[in-house]
């Protein structure tokens, strides 16, 4: 090949890289392994990452189980080593299945027209923030408290440089965002409000009634859903006017935190301001029925630094594995798969309110739930270590108004017994907490 | 088609319907396993936010399923079918060792919350990968957080902009040259910072006359592809990286084309401040019909302040963990950590090769796209004749005299059995055809490729209609894409 270009070595290609940059040594980096060795050290290291362990962890990455044949297809090459479908022709496969996405996303959140991914839900949430301030011409946003956290930061961090400032609606005793918060921290400059539903807190929020008062000022509603199995029995979210999802929990493994898979979906008279590809239905010159990716003239490829969003690359493979996993439960078995979740939760729940306290009681709530202990949450979940359990969330990061508190998560996959094992060492750490006081009482007597 | 191709025959494949026209009432693809705890009543749980219905949601068999996603898989184009030749998009071949580890259970489940002590394994492949990031990339610190490239650019400039802030002066814009992907501009608007453009020299480089005259204390960074989209290494990057520094600026280099770097030069050692790397382009993460990526963003000293929070930090016992108490910190760009998974993916990648074989890896990288160079050269006009790294530019002037325009050809190429090119990209060359064969590719394949892009450059000439009306062996022909933004059906209905 050298020879049929007319070069003498293979250093003659670098020649217009100035000398004085090349380098002349090996990279510092370990040398070459066999299969064999890079399977052992990927081995090795899942060994001492929680393998094993049951968990008791939500918080915007669930636990659900991954019917078999989503790995079996989106290993086929032809969808796992294609490139985004630009050129519609050979890329049917890939565009069709986008369009059911699309189309289910929309059945499950009851809106209009959603896109074929974002990165994840909280940057879906930032991005849906961002259009309704396009929409809106308004700039400020308000915020609930229950919104995750790291979603509230994501957000933040999008925020700081476009001129949008945020405020924050808080929760009342139920958990869900307070009524009256927020109708003080809406001002006639707001854009949106964002919530999330299930909230941060597994609670349900009234979000007919938030949408009322979002709606009232000339805001728009965004609605965050981090919980996806939740659309199988619980009622979406339709008065809000954008939808920003994280479908993780159809199918897609936890991961240590990512890849996920962010959607937004909202009414069709926004959809010339909504990021992200989209695909549509057209016909070929025969007429015949295909897929293309279409309204381009939103994206930075066309528009450059007029465009809706700089986002490029999405998650396609990862919405496919939604889209197999919504196809595999559909219309019956998404609900029945929720009905366990919540069958789970509310046992747990009722199990671990006979020992701690139940937090936000006065609100329906889907998988998760949370509870006050005495003892600090990570000394109760050391215990649990010991068990090969991972015990729920200790929210004192993010929440240390509320004490002494850990957020618990149950998913189809959460084993009665494990409930059992982890609501005994919550009773035994009140049990040994209410025995030490009486000592100390005892003594001081 | 006159001259048949050796590539490709044709082939029966099946036709197959929406998922939804499948769908009848009673078929199931799940099983649950007996609930274990009592039945709840949904109703008095939640109220009025009990769902009843799931609307039009599908009922099918699982073999139903399997036919479904496999027949519509069959009219994909893909790697793992042939070259895929697509300028700065890098499509190398996805090793399928790097699928296994990732799927290994405790990295597959691994929860983002669990305990550090429990995720010393994640721990300590995030720290590998970043080390082995900084050591390829000449930097001296990353983070790895950004979901894709656009992603990382959006992280970088905000760090530029911290950086300056730091010293007093965010600044007003960023300097971008004509040559540069969509998504630079489309960032840059997002940190609010103006967009002002950089004209190419006749090299096909940034013009350093115009650089200098539009350098002063309001530029930010200039963001600059190097190799850039022409597939030109900017021979005058000392120069760059000085005028930019004399004025307090800072150098972003967009990594899209590293793959024509690692193991040869650093970009550190050439005065890049900050730049993003693409794994799902240089490091073999699947680009899987459009992502996921990850852009990890790698930056200088003088910007370690500002990296996103969390960072991974050795503690005082020897064990890994998160640190989150960094007040200078230009935030989260995404929760949890990043695309984890693409990250497993791309130091097994790392592994594989070694300091060697990422050398090799490279220069077979650019090797490959100097024989296509030679061998279409000619045949089709070469509007730079700057040597070549991992891409060569061509132009459509000498087709289009016959009315073929570079999306024609493009389409003509799906009929010979190959993915096109890139078309019309960079702006700077009008009716480009960019080609990027990377190292995957043999020489067999290749001059399967020439042959077939000479073979229609030959039909240009004596029956151009053919290459017009091309694909004509695809099972849709082209589609109207007018028709589908001017009223968009986005959505599958049922009929009433």
């Amino acid at each position: 090949m050298l020879k049929a270009i007319g070069l003498r070595s293979v250093d003659d290609l670098f020649a217009p890289i100035p000398a004085e940059y090349r380098l002349t040594r090996d990279l510092n980096i370990p040398r070459q392994m066999a299969e064999s060795e890079i399977v052992d050290f990927f081995r090795q290291r899942s060994r001492e990452n929680g393998d094993g362990y049951t968990s008791f962890l939500g918080a915007g990455a669930y636990f659900h189980y991954r019917p078999v044949i989503i790995d079996s297809l989106i290993s086929r090459g032809e969808f796992l080593t294609a490139y985004t479908p630009y050129q519609a022709e050979i890329s049917q496969g890939t565009l069709q299945s986008i369009f059911e996405f699309q189309t289910m996303i929309c059945e499950l959140t009851g809106m209009e027209v959603a896109n074929a991914s974002m990165y994840d839900g909280s940057t879906a949430a930032a991005e849906g923030v961002m259009m309704a301030v396009r929409l809106t011409g308004r700039r400020s946003v308000v915020v609930a408290r229950s919104l995750h956290p790291e979603y509230r930061e994501v957000l933040a961090t999008y925020a700081t440089h476009q001129g949008m400032p945020l405020s924050v609606a808080g929760f009342g005793d139920d958990g869900r965002v307070n009524l009256k918060d927020l109708e003080k921290a809406i001002t006639p400059e707001t854009a949106c409000v964002l919530v999330q539903s299930p909230n941060f807190f597994g609670t349900i929020e009234d979000v007919a009634a938030i949408a009322e008062i979002a709606h009232k000022h000339g805001a728009m509603l965004v609605v965050s859903i981090a919980e996806a199995v939740s659309l199988g029995i619980v009622e979406p979210p339709r008065a809000a006017d954008v939808i920003a999802m994280e479908a993780q929990s159809f199918g897609v493994p936890l991961g240590f935190g990512g890849p996920y898979c962010g959607v937004i979906a909202t009414r069709e008279k926004y959809v010339r301001q909504m990021p992200g590809r989209l695909v549509g239905q057209t016909t070929d010159k025969q007429g015949k029925r295909g897929f293309v990716l279409t309204l381009a003239t939103r994206e930075q490829h066309i528009r450059r630094e007029k465009a809706t969003s700089n986002i490029c690359t999405n998650q396609a493979l990862i919405a496919l594995m939604v889209n197999i996993f919504m196809t595999v439960y559909g219309k019956v078995g998404l609900k029945e798969l929720a009905k366990q979740n919540l069958a789970k939760t509310a046992y747990a729940a009722g199990h671990f309110a006979k020992h701690g306290k139940l937090l936000f009681g006065g609100a329906p709530r889907f998988n998760e739930f949370v509870v006050q202990t005495s003892e600090d949450p990570y000394a109760i979940n050391s215990r649990l270590l010991g068990h090969k359990m991972v015990g729920g969330l200790p929210l004192k990061k993010f929440y240390p108004e509320l004490g002494n508190v850990a957020l618990w998560c149950c998913t189809e996959m959460t084993t009665r017994s494990a409930i059992d094992t982890a609501v005994g060492l919550v009773a035994e750490s009140e049990r040994s907490v209410r025995s030490a006081k009486e000592e100390v009482e005892e003594v001081a007597r | 088609m006159k001259h048949m191709t050796r590539k490709a025959t044709r082939h029966v494949n099946q036709n197959e319907g929406l998922i939804f026209e499948k769908s009848s009432a009673g078929k199931a693809a799940w099983k649950l396993p007996p609930l274990d705890v009592p039945e709840v009543d949904t109703a008095k749980l939640l109220g009025s936010s009990e769902r009843k219905d799931l609307g039009a949601m599908p009922e099918v068999s699982e073999i139903e399923i399997i036919r479904h996603f496999t027949r519509m898989s069959t009219w994909n184009y893909a790697i793992d079918l042939g070259m895929y030749p697509l300028g700065s998009c890098t499509m190398k071949y996805n090793p399928r060792v790097n699928e296994a580890v990732a799927r290994v259970e405790g990295i597959a489940n691994g929860h983002p919350y669990q305990p550090e002590k429990i995720s010393q394994g994640a721990l300590y492949i995030l720290k590998t990968l970043s080390e082995q990031l900084i050591e390829i990339t000449g930097m001296d610190a990353i983070t790895l957080q950004p979901a894709a490239g656009a992603h990382g650019e959006m992280t970088g400039l905000l760090m530029v902009r911290a950086y300056h802030q730091s010293k007093g002066n965010a600044r007003k814009k960023i300097l971008i040259p004509d040559s540069a992907h969509g998504t630079n501009p489309a960032t840059a608007a997002m940190v609010n910072y103006a967009v002002e453009n950089l004209k190419s020299d006749s090299r096909g480089m940034v013009d350093i006359a115009s650089l200098e005259a539009q350098m002063n204390e309001d530029v930010a960074a200039l963001m600059l592809t190097n190799p850039n989209t022409l597939g030109v290494f900017e021979q005058d990057i000392h120069k760059i990286a000085d005028i930019l520094h004399a004025k307090g600026g800072l150098l972003y280099m967009d990594g899209a084309n590293m793959n024509a770097l690692v193991g040869k030069v650093r970009p550190g050692d050439f005065g890049v401040d900050v730049m993003h790397l693409n794994l799902h382009k240089t490091f073999s993460t699947p680009h899987g019909g459009g992502g996921p990526g990850s852009g990890p963003v790698a930056i200088k000293k003088a910007l370690e302040p500002f990296l996103p929070t969390p960072v991974v930090t050795t503690k005082s016992d020897g064990t890994l963990g998160f640190d989150y108490d960094r007040p200078h910190s230009v935030g989260r760009v995404r929760a949890f950590y990043g695309n984890f998974g693409m990250f497993v993916r791309a130091l097994a990648y790392i592994q594989a090769n070694g300091p060697d074989g990422l050398r090799q890896t490279t220069e077979d990288a650019v090797l490959n796209a100097n024989y296509i160079r030679k061998g279409l050269e000619g045949t089709y006009d070469l509007p730079y004749s700057t040597p070549t790294m991992h891409e060569v530019v061509f132009s459509d002037r000498l087709q289009f005299k016959k009315g073929v325009r570079t999306m024609d050809i493009a389409k003509r190429l799906i009929d010979y059995g190959f993915h096109p090119y890139t078309t019309a990209f960079p702006l700077i060359v009008p009716g480009a055809l960019m080609i990027e064969p990377t190292e995957s590719e043999s020489k067999e394949e290749m001059d399967l490729f020439v042959e077939a892009m000479k073979s229609i450059a030959e039909e240009v000439e004596e029956d151009p209609q053919i290459v017009l009306d091309a694909p004509h062996s695809t099972r849709v022909s082209r589609l109207d894409e007018t028709a589908a933004a001017r009223k968009p059906v986005l959505r599958w209905k049922p009929a009433n």
